[in-house]
């Protein structure tokens, strides 16, 4: 269990460092959302489930989601028709 | 060519103004109507001074960043072993909290007990802070939509019916809901209460809205009925726990016993407080939503 909490602990600061360096903001935005649900499991192995329930639909759910619809409002990241239609 | 910061934000919602970042809408495509000496107001020397400030701006982020976590971490090698005896937590409202916690509030879960009955006004706050946190986003994402009606990209509420989608989301909404409201109900009995429990109704109803468009969740989900539920749960919290901003923290005798504790319909005004603060976080949670989507409720 002493190696499994390392483990996520080694993840957590592994999925910070990457948000951070990404260049596209998608990828950063996909590695935050995994950063959180490492986040959730340690709270539920912190004994603290209730936390973790929040972690993880407030953190992996709606705050990225919120944070999918401002990039797509920005034109960060666009539908798939669009793009096709722009092709040729 | 001087502009007012309002005429270049209008500019930007009507996306006449490309922010990209990683450059996946070409500039030149784009019929731009501003004239083309807009892209270059920027003299020579100003472009040097700002090359050179962001070539400046890593290497300080860096040492910044580096000095915070420092002091951090010299903060956390400092803080006393997790539930040693000689912590300052460990003092007589922590003892009073778990001694008689449970007689006095009638709740199982002494967290419960704490954040809706010793600290209601606390929740109080945490829940208006909520709220308001929706209606700015409401004052800010709803005023450009009355003044210019055409500036939104037409086929956002169109509704694509995919399979796996629809199929998978008619298995898991009514898992989702039901989870949600025994979180909710199980608050004073179990880990639990009414903001994980009003985040994952909150979540159940986005996903409904995803898969079967907002015009189905509409139906029972709507402008009118998210305003009256969400007043009458604020007002509610506030009636009964608000009356601690007059008589400080001694509160009042409310005469609702705890009743036996372990069962549900116990620990006096827990159980219908974890249901206004749920109310209150799964509306603001499906309206943050549906706003940022479509630009209304």
């Amino acid at each position: 269990m002493m190696y499994f909490e390392l483990l996520l602990l080694g993840l957590l600061v592994i999925c910070g460092i990457t948000t951070c360096l990404s260049k596209n903001l998608l990828t950063s935005l996909i590695i935050f959302m995994a950063y959180s649900v490492i986040m959730s499991v340690i709270w539920a192995l912190l004994e603290a489930p209730d936390l973790a329930v929040t972690e993880a639909a407030v953190g992996a759910g709606v705050s990225s989601l919120l944070l999918f619809l401002t990039l797509r409002k920005l034109k960060s990241i666009q539908r798939k028709e669009e793009e096709n239609e722009k092709k040729p | 060519m001087k502009r007012s910061l309002k005429e270049l934000f209008r500019e930007w919602d009507a996306d006449r103004f490309d922010l990209s970042v990683s450059g996946s809408v070409p500039q030149k495509e784009r019929p731009s109507p501003l004239p083309p000496e807009r892209y270059d107001v920027i003299p020579e020397l100003e472009e040097t001074i700002m090359r050179r400030f962001h070539r400046v701006v890593p290497v300080l982020t860096f040492l910044l960043g580096l000095t915070l976590s420092l002091f951090l971490i010299m903060t956390v090698l400092e803080l006393p072993a997790f539930g040693s005896s000689d912590s300052p937590v460990f003092n007589e409202v922590f003892t009073r909290y778990v001694q008689d916690g449970t007689e006095e509030t009638g709740a199982v879960n002494t967290v419960a007990g704490v954040i809706l009955d010793y600290r209601a006004f606390d929740t109080l706050g945490e829940t208006h802070v909520l709220y308001t946190a929706l209606v700015a986003v409401l004052i800010l994402l709803l005023g450009f939509e009355k003044t210019d009606p055409g500036i939104r990209t037409p086929g956002y509420e169109v509704i694509r019916q995919d399979p796996v989608l629809t199929t998978c989301a008619k298995l898991v909404i009514p898992c989702v809901v039901i989870y949600g409201l025994y979180i909710i109900c199980n608050g004073h009995l179990g880990p639990g209460g009414g903001f994980c429990g009003g985040t994952v109704i909150g979540s159940a109803l986005i996903l409904a809205a995803l898969a079967f468009g907002f015009d189905s969740v509409e139906r029972f989900v709507n402008y009118r009925t998210i305003r009256v539920v969400l007043v009458i749960a604020l007002c509610f919290y506030s009636l009964s726990k608000g009356y601690s901003f007059f008589c400080g923290a001694n509160g009042i005798e409310s005469g609702i016993r705890p009743g036996t504790p372990g069962r549900i319909f116990s620990a006096g005004l827990i159980l219908p407080l974890n249901a206004a603060v749920g109310v209150v976080v799964s509306c603001t949670m499906y309206s943050l939503y549906s706003v940022f989507r479509r630009g209304r409720l």
